[in-house]
């Protein structure tokens, strides 16, 4: 698995898609009518979403019209919890004019979904919606025209609704979906520019629905990959090393003889036991001897700052402006800060987990995956299969926010059901879960900048390490700026990292939030005309007044442990703002949120329940690394293995959310899943300050360093 | 050792012959097949596996299996009556208190065991007898709400 992914992940990361002929597969689709496309076509939609064109042979089913009526919609989008399930639904019935529950989403299906490169960045709303919607069109238009031909009438005089094709001068004179479909199998390619729908003739987009996939999760019946039951299947333990690479140098399995059913695998260092209880096989895999030789340690959570600081050997211009000499010359007052941020674990309930079964040449799995054809990928690497032969099932995820991008448990249990031949089972235990985690990396922002003594920013100097550059692009208004994000492409980090929810912005807006906050302390201007006063761009100006407006800025202030802090941001095309109120205890140095509004210009929302439940997970969820979360370690050993040293945000720290989404139904629909989180470090810091002018400078802001944050003054 | 040990659950009444040491959790998830019940952390900390006992919640993932000799078990399957969601499941749907789900069954049990203690807590209350459940997608304010809504519901008709 690579390391020090922490450059490579971005938002500006999009498909290249992998061309494969699926004309067979289209062969053994069902009837009815498919909307096809090449890929070789697809430029054409999607504002130059897929640029790099393999073969122009490849076609793609993205829905179907069966026979009965009912609609398949085909995408290699997964379900995690973000709502897709639900929003791709909507755009599609809306565009094919058939209701919500006419719809069956095939999600994630290596073989019957088409090529996607996986299930992150924000991206399924912003690109896949636009291709889900021309191929909708599509087949209303064929639709329409069999309806014609069926009923003896001119297409203009149709109408469809609800699955229905009507004559508008009579409409007793109607045919149905099914009807039209019964007996038939067209295979419609995509035209350039199907008919869609302009956003004042929607009926379902931007209306909120509640979730589709509910009823199956409260009851228990929504499968997670660890729910498959095969028969004769085993559950698989691997041994696991004491720190990350650390070499095994014996090993004595001797103890497992008297277990009985017991099955052992063995491949060089890779050993695994098989039992089919699971928890008799992870007892059996405690008995293994093995020795280790552990490399010496080279920092631990308190000294890698330094170390990485040392190691940064890498550089990347972001985006420059004007002259940081003349920005220099014009500042009256100047501010140097460095900022820290700790390594973060993405945590989700469902710990990685993947279950496997060979039918002759063939493996057919179910991975709690964000990435179901990159795993396909991996499989038919490792175990040297066509790729073909390994079909990624459909399953739900018990949450993702980046971490099931890396499928490192796919590619144990394929290798295990192949040694074994047994059918198998791996559910990675809370501990490995937290020692194979793709940590949000460890990271420090420089920033030094300066401002006139009437409060405008004159100067902006700013390098980020290790986070990336996401979130780093200025949208205040600073005459003379450079930013800058710095890293090295190898052995940084003591452990893999990798994309975190929002990859880098969290920590990029943390330290230009509070950076922002300090000058506007120190301008002695209110932090929201300060911000109002230092930008141009209008988006950004409609959602901070917005949030000003529903917190009802300024604060009345009375004595007593509150504070208000303020800090905005953009990710993945969304402009965010968000309003803090929170109570310091100044003794114990415990904060409680209150209160948050946040503000969110995501373009047109496609389903605004959805996208307000999106920020109510970010802000609730970024109260965590705000507060509390930090992988503790010593070098390759990771120290945190559960929830007890690791704590995320509970029932009783979560405060009161107020959302408002501005109406943007005209612009394109943009990222929602993650854009929220990015402003809640640097809100509660911001607010920490106004309560007690005690400056956090490190994530998380725990209660010893507000401590010592307020005994330092 | 291999015992047999006999309980009701789901309102059957059930007979196993097991060795007795092995985890509630997992063998209702593996032996009997009842997925629902999810595994999370595996040391009591997450309520993910959270069942009902004669009617106390119990972290199913820290009990022997012999635990449940002789007595009711309420799996998250069980709480459904022939197609009729509870009034609990209802208001998860309708506040929308779930994203990914995984937490979901733990959420449910532990508040069906809250309630049956409990029948009109405040807010206050519900957030003291759920903290020790863990949501990673952030749905707790909605499942206050939906607990709410789901005791008032309760109240006047179905008994639990
Ligand atoms: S799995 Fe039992 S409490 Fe987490
Ligand atoms: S809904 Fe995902 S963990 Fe609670």
């Amino acid at each position: 698995m690579k390391k020090d992914k922490y450059l490579k992940i971005d938002s500006s990361d999009i498909n290249t898609p992998f061309a494969m002929d699926r004309r067979e597969f289209l062969k053994s689709l069902g009837g009815g009518i498919i909307i096809v496309f090449s890929i070789g076509e697809l430029s054409v939609l999607g504002g130059g979403i897929l640029t790099k064109v393999q073969e122009s042979s490849d076609l793609n089913a993205y829905l179907r019209v069966k026979e009965d009526g009912r609609i398949d919609c085909y995408t290699g989008k997964i379900e995690m919890g973000q709502g897709v399930i639900t929003s791709l639904a909507q755009v599609l019935a809306d565009e094919l004019e058939v209701s919500l529950d006419q719809v069956d989403m095939v999600m994630g299906d290596t073989e019957l979904c088409p090529y996607d490169a996986g299930t992150w960045g924000s991206l399924t709303t912003r690109f896949f919606d636009p291709i889900l919607r021309a191929a909708a069109a599509e087949a209303r238009a064929v639709l329409i025209e069999l309806a014609a031909e069926h009923l003896k009438i001119s297409k203009k005089q149709l109408e469809a609704s609800e699955g229905v094709i009507y004559d508008t001068k009579n409409r007793k004179n109607q045919v149905t979906y099914a009807q039209l479909t019964k007996g038939k199998k067209i295979l419609k390619p995509l035209s350039e520019k199907p008919p869609v729908k302009t956003p004042s003739e929607f009926k379902i987009i931007g209306k909120p629905e509640l979730k589709a996939d509910a009823l199956a999760k409260v009851t228990g019946e929504a499968k997670y990959a660890g729910d498959i039951r095969l028969p004769g299947m085993l559950y698989a333990k691997i041994l696991r090393p004491p720190a990350h690479g650390a070499r095994l140098i014996s090993l004595d399995a001797s103890a497992l003889e008297n277990i009985e059913g017991i099955e052992v695998v063995r491949e060089k260092d890779f050993f695994a036991v098989l039992h089919k209880s699971p928890e008799i096989a992870g007892e059996a895999i405690n008995k293994v001897k093995a020795e280790y030789e552990v490399p010496e340690p080279k920092a631990n959570d308190e000294t890698i700052f330094k170390h990485l600081l040392s190691v940064a050997s890498e550089s990347n211009l972001v985006e420059e402006g004007g002259n940081l000499k003349e920005g220099r010359e014009l500042s009256d007052i100047t501010v140097e800060e460095e900022y820290l941020d700790g390594y973060v674990a993405h945590a989700p309930i469902e710990t990685h987990t993947a279950t496997a079964k060979f039918e002759g040449d063939k493996i057919t799995m179910w991975v709690s995956t964000q990435t179901p054809f990159g795993t396909r990928q991996a499989i038919s690497e490792t175990l040297n299969m066509p790729l073909q032969n390994v079909h990624i099932k459909q399953n739900f995820l018990g949450g993702g926010f980046g971490s099931k991008n890396y499928n490192q448990q796919a590619i144990e249990a394929a290798r295990i059901t192949k040694l074994s031949g047994k059918p198998v089972q791996l559910v990675w235990t809370r501990g490995e879960e937290f020692f194979y985690d793709m940590f949000r990396p460890a990271a420090v922002v420089k920033i030094n900048s300066g401002i006139t003594n009437s409060g405008k920013i004159t100067l902006w100097d700013y390098g980020v390490y290790f986070a990336g550059a996401r979130g780093s692009q200025l949208f205040y208004d600073i005459p003379h700026n450079r930013t800058m994000a710095y890293g090295s492409a190898e052995g940084a980090h003591p452990f893999g990292t990798g994309a975190w929810r929002a990859p880098a912005n969290n920590t990029n807006t943390f330290a230009r939030e509070s950076q922002i906050d300090i000058m506007a302390w120190k301008a002695g201007v209110d932090p929201f005309e300060f911000r109002l006063n230092n930008m141009k761009d209008e988006r950004m100006i409609r959602v901070l007044k917005a949030a000003a407006k529903k917190f009802g800025w300024p604060p009345v202030k009375l004595p007593g442990g509150k504070g208000y802090g303020i800090a905005c941001g953009v990710d993945a095309g969304s402009y965010v703002a968000q309003i803090a109120e929170v109570e310091v205890d100044k003794e114990t140095g415990q904060v409680q949120v209150k209160r948050v509004v946040c503000a969110q210009d995501m373009g047109q929302v496609v389903n605004p329940q959805g996208a307000i439940l999106q920020i109510e997970g970010c802000i609730t969820m970024g109260l965590g690394y705000a507060l509390t979360e930090d992988v503790k370690f010593n070098w390759g050993e990771v120290k945190t293995r559960n929830f007890n040293t690791y704590e995320i945000t509970r029932f009783s720290w979560t405060p009161k959310i107020d959302t408002v989404l501005i109406d943007a139904q005209d612009s394109p629909p943009q990222g929602g899943g993650e854009p929220p989180i990015i402003c809640v470090g640097g809100v509660i810091a911001n607010a920490i300050f106004d309560a007690t002018r005690a400056r956090l400078f490190q994530l998380p802001m725990t209660p010893e360093r507000i401590l010592a944050a307020i005994h330092k003054g | 050792m291999t015992e047999t040990i006999q309980f009701e659950l789901n309102g059957k009444p059930m007979e196993m012959s097991l060795d007795s040491e092995r985890t509630l959790l997992w063998v209702l998830r593996s032996d009997l097949g009842l997925t629902g019940t999810k595994y999370g952390c595996g040391a009591s900390h997450c309520g993910a596996c959270i069942i009902l006992v004669n009617m106390k919640t119990v972290r199913s993932c820290m009990y022997p299996v012999w635990y449940i000799k002789g007595k009711k078990v309420i799996t998250i399957e069980g709480l459904s009556k022939n197609g009729d969601l509870h009034p609990l499941q209802k208001a998860f749907i309708k506040h929308d208190a779930l994203q990914c789900g995984f937490c979901t069954p733990g959420m449910i049990m532990n508040a069906y065991g809250l309630l049956h203690h409990n029948p009109q807590p405040t807010v206050r209350e519900i957030i003291q007898g759920m903290d020790q459940n863990l949501c990673r997608c952030g749905s707790y304010n909605r499942i206050i709400d939906a607990i709410q809504t789901a005791a008032k519901e309760m109240k006047g008709g179905r008994q639990i």
